[in-house]
């Protein structure tokens, strides 16, 4: 069996299972936040009754990150509708807005506080919930009458998926990240070429990859239509868990029986930077095809692209000069934020320890002339109006983020491009397409 | 689930994700309250390029100006409808705008998960490609045990995928229905 059918069959308490069996499993955790929380409350109380409780509390992670910074009142309420809920249950793992509890970007913070374990089934009201595969565990997206039914049962019925496999061989080159790895992965299958299937990523370019360069490979599996994305956990994975959490877990081995419906394998070193043209993530040309093309704008976020490293990568490009359009930074998570305002560049580059010259990768994206943002979605998915770097009109935006769909960072007329940080970085100091070999010493 | 669902066709293209479907700005309004549950009804496929909305000619709104649903009871479209985010609010928006059946080549997952568990519209797929033979306000007949949907302009009748073990949930209503049905919750 497969990474994900062997956690899969240990969940539904099976010796083995098959891709195309349907089958009932238990949920370790369940993570939600502010857009579809609310809505799946209701329906947990309509079906399980208003007094219902939760199956277990510990289990479930509620983290508002969506529409935070803004003056929406229905978004507001969505809020205290949460907050209400978490009171009423008692629930240990709510981070509420406003607090120093606050976190961020959801995806981010599962990993963040530990509840990414190696192992488990992990599912989430949102489709990018697949990040957490990097873990090596079985994560997917669910809409709210699914997660309103673990939240009073702790199962789930899934179909296990046939799995993809891609290998990616040799050493990643400097001006190359995981965001170009996954970008092309996507245009050779298409943004349906993954449909209800696990993508596993495999490699030793794989696991020479920080976890944070991981989460962005299984983040975009949803972009091929995958079920799920995941990457066996190694030592950096067990690193990384046992750094933040003493929750138990299990790790589980790849099998040697395991049988792949799809295997492609790269050699990274032979790889180029690319982006996915407007409006499909599959839309996918070289950097150097597109290059020259005028933008507007550039969006360094989501967490997809607003992970620490994704800022590193953008600062090394962006110290000492000054951007030629409106560049947006939004942190993903309140630690990536407090991190930027800590931490300066290292000489070695992609490491983001020491200060050179003293600033801080906060001080030098402000020199740069880039406008900040709080901890959040942001303008990822377009959102209320008044959501920081949302697009109003036809704007060309060179972003960081997962999706370019019409209307995804607000207007339908506006037009995203997806890039790597580095690639972004670039074109922002540049003010039109600009492969980042070029600024990159 | 009904055993025919009759009306006009409204056609859209490959991958219409998420984002077109139900805008995410609107994403904010309670699914519960009439007053705010009809918004997801108004703005359904508002998001969708004006050239690409109502195929073969596009530039028809899905819902016209001011009104909260919309004309068509049958959206067909071509492969991978419903890409994109998790948002359940998509095939629920569908339902509220007044559609009752999908016909598509083919589905995102979690759009397709979410049609079914929650019993919002019924998700049919057809082997022949509907949305290069169907135009934007033709008349459909879908004929549920049969499996099969009649064009009445062309007077032709197409077959549709069984549904197959997905039937049981949307005949039941909903997961929760199926799920007390069979006995897995009290
Ligand atoms: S950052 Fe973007 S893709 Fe990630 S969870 Fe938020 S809206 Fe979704």
């Amino acid at each position: 069996m497969t990474l994900t059918e062997t956690i899969l069959a240990a969940h539904a308490g099976r010796d083995r299972v098959s891709p195309g069996d349907n089958i009932w499993i238990d949920v370790d955790t369940l993570m939600t936040h502010d857009v579809c929380g609310p809505p799946t409350i209701e329906i947990f109380k309509r079906e399980f009754g208003e007094d219902a409780r939760v199956w277990d509390p510990d289990r479930l992670v509620i983290l508002p990150d969506h529409y935070i910074f803004t003056d929406d009142p229905h978004a507001q309420r969505n809020i205290e509708h949460l907050r209400a809920f978490a009171a009423e249950h008692s629930l240990a793992h709510y981070y509420d807005v406003g607090t120093s509890r606050y976190k961020g970007v959801c995806h981010v913070a599962l990993a963040e506080e530990g509840f990414n374990l190696p192992g488990t089934t992990l599912f989430g009201t949102d489709s990018h919930t697949c990040t957490s595969g990097a873990f090596g565990l079985f994560s997917t997206g669910v809409g709210n009458t699914d997660a309103a039914f673990i939240m009073g049962t702790g199962k789930i019925w899934v179909r296990v998926p046939e799995t993809m496999r891609f290998v990616f061989e040799g050493a990643l080159p400097p001006w190359l990240m995981a965001k170009d790895l996954i970008l092309t992965v996507i245009g050779d299958v298409g943004l349906d070429g993954g449909t209800y299937r696990a993508l596993e990523f495999d490699g030793e370019a794989v696991f020479d990859l920080s976890m944070e360069e991981r989460m962005t490979l299984t983040n975009m599996a949803i972009e091929a239509g995958g079920k799920n994305g995941i990457i066996a956990a190694d030592e950096k994975t067990e690193a990384f868990v046992r750094a933040r959490t003493d929750r138990a877990y299990t790790m589980v081995a790849p099998r040697a029986d395991a049988r792949f419906v799809y295997e492609k394998v790269y050699d990274v070193s032979q790889m180029e930077p690319v982006v996915a043209k407007p409006h499909r993530p599959d839309n996918r040309a070289k950097v150097s095809e597109v290059e020259g093309t005028p933008l507007d704008r550039a969006y360094i976020g989501s967490c997809t692209g607003g992970k620490f490293e994704d800022f590193v990568a953008a600062a090394r490009i962006l110290e000492g000069n000054r951007v030629q359009v409106d560049t947006y930074v939004v942190p993903a998570s309140t630690e990536v934020s407090r991190r930027l305002r800590e931490e300066g560049l290292h000489e070695e580059g992609l490491r983001g320890e020491g200060l050179s010259g003293g600033k801080t990768l906060w001080q030098i994206f402000l020199d740069a002339g880039c406008k900040m943002g709080h901890a959040s979605c942001g303008a990822c998915l377009g959102g209320p109006v008044d959501t920081f770097g949302r697009t109003h009109g036809t704007e060309v935006v060179i972003s960081t983020t997962n999706r370019n769909f019409p209307g995804r960072m607000g207007s339908k007329q506006s037009a995203v491009y997806l890039a790597s940080p580095l690639t972004v970085a670039a074109s922002a100091l540049a003010g039109v397409i600009t492969d980042p070999r070029e600024v990159l010493v | 689930m009904k055993a025919q669902i009759s009306g006009r066709a409204y056609v859209l293209g490959d991958s219409v994700d998420t984002d077109q479907i139900i805008p995410a700005a609107h994403l904010v309004y309670s699914m519960t309250e009439p007053d705010e549950r009809r918004m997801y009804g108004r703005y359904a496929l508002s998001a969708v390029p004006d050239a690409e909305a109502g195929l073969p000619r596009g530039g028809i709104p899905f819902v016209r100006d001011g009104e909260y649903a919309s004309d068509y009871r049958i959206v067909v479209a071509g492969n991978n409808f419903g890409c994109g985010s998790s948002r359940e609010h998509a095939p629920f928006a569908l339902q509220v705008a007044g559609v009752e059946a999908v016909i598509a080549s083919s589905y995102a997952r979690i759009f397709y998960r979410n049609a079914v568990d929650g019993g919002f519209v019924v998700p049919f797929e057809c082997a022949r490609r509907l949305a290069d033979v169907v135009e934007t306000g033709d008349h459909l007949d879908i004929d549920v045990a049969a499996g099969t949907v009649h064009v009445r302009r062309l007077d032709e009748t197409f077959l549709l995928h069984p549904l197959g073990e997905v039937a049981a949930i949307l005949e039941a209503g909903n997961v929760f229905e199926y799920a007390r049905q069979s006995g897995m919750i009290g």
